[in-house]
């Protein structure tokens, strides 16, 4: 498991440790089987296709539970995730590898509690990004 | 269809089964002890098998259907806002109710838009809100 991450060692416009993923097709019907959402768009060519878009795409909110596990990959028990938001400013689509990183955009302190914000993106295997979000958290422990 | 809004819906109540857990976060590729290993889950700080922040949007709940009154059928996710309060565990029971906050168009490049802004509230059987999600769907 990983190790334990302190609110003293966390600096503002510092990146955290990025996540990478390689969606399949298989993954996407993996995906709306276990979420129940079987919209035809991301598993059904010509559904997508009549629907305006190049191919079938990528569930949003699959895209939002790599925005958590970036989250807690990275802060393992040290902390407790308490908002995460998503915007899909575009779409994605399986077949070549994303990449998800985030950045350190404040920390403070409120009801003893210690508070760090950071912004996250998702970048396509053309450098476009495709989806933005933030993520705050709270640590328990302010240093060793 | 104004008038619908921050009407809530009756509550669905869904059971967190370990194994919905487990097939979720195999299909988001996480592979976290957290969610797939009873012994390590046990032994950690969290005393159990907890499901990872998106595993609600496997619950159902009651839908707003607005499609007929809106004049499209296409949609789009178009973002989540979610807030966190407690973990969800295996042997939860999750009421499910939604709320409509917000609607409003745009002009897209395909036309006519239409933003439907949701608000769902997850609530467990000890009557503690887990979470809340402001969903956003995009009708074109």
């Amino acid at each position: 498991m990983n190790k334990q991450i302190f609110f003293d060692d966390l600096h503002e416009g510092t990146l955290i440790p990025p996540l990478i993923k390689n969606p399949t097709t298989q993954q996407l019907v993996q995906y709306a089987g276990a979420s129940g959402d079987f919209y035809q768009i991301h598993y059904d060519q010509d559904y997508a296709k009549s629907n305006g878009l190049p191919t079938v795409i990528i569930h949003g909110a699959l895209k939002n539970a790599w925005f958590g596990q970036i989250i807690t990959d990275w802060i393992g028990s040290s902390g407790t995730l308490e908002k995460l938001s998503i915007q899909y400013r575009g779409m994605d689509v399986p077949g070549s590898p994303l990449t998800i990183d985030g950045k350190i955009v404040r920390k403070w302190v409120e009801h003893s509690k210690y508070f760090i914000e950071v912004e996250l993106w998702l970048q396509n295997s053309n450098g476009e990004r495709t989806t933005k979000g933030s993520a705050i958290f709270s640590l328990k422990s302010i240093t060793k | 269809m104004k008038d619908t809004i921050g009407v809530e819906t009756t509550p669905i109540f869904n059971n967190v089964e370990k194994g919905a857990i487990m097939k979720f976060a195999e299909a988001i590729g996480d592979n976290n002890p957290l969610y797939n290993n009873e012994a390590i889950a046990r032994a950690s700080i969290y005393g159990g098998i907890i499901a990872p922040p998106t595993f609600l949007r496997s619950m159902k709940g009651a839908t707003i259907r607005l499609e007929s009154e809106i004049s499209l059928s296409k949609r789009l996710d178009g973002g989540s806002s979610w807030d966190y309060y407690h973990y969800i565990r295996v042997g939860d029971t999750i009421a499910v109710t939604a709320k409509l906050i917000d609607i409003y168009e745009r002009e897209g490049r395909s036309g006519r838009m239409v933003f439907i802004v949701r608000k769902i509230k997850y609530t467990n059987q000890l009557n503690q809100v887990v979470a809340t999600q402001d969903s956003t769907l995009i009708y074109y």
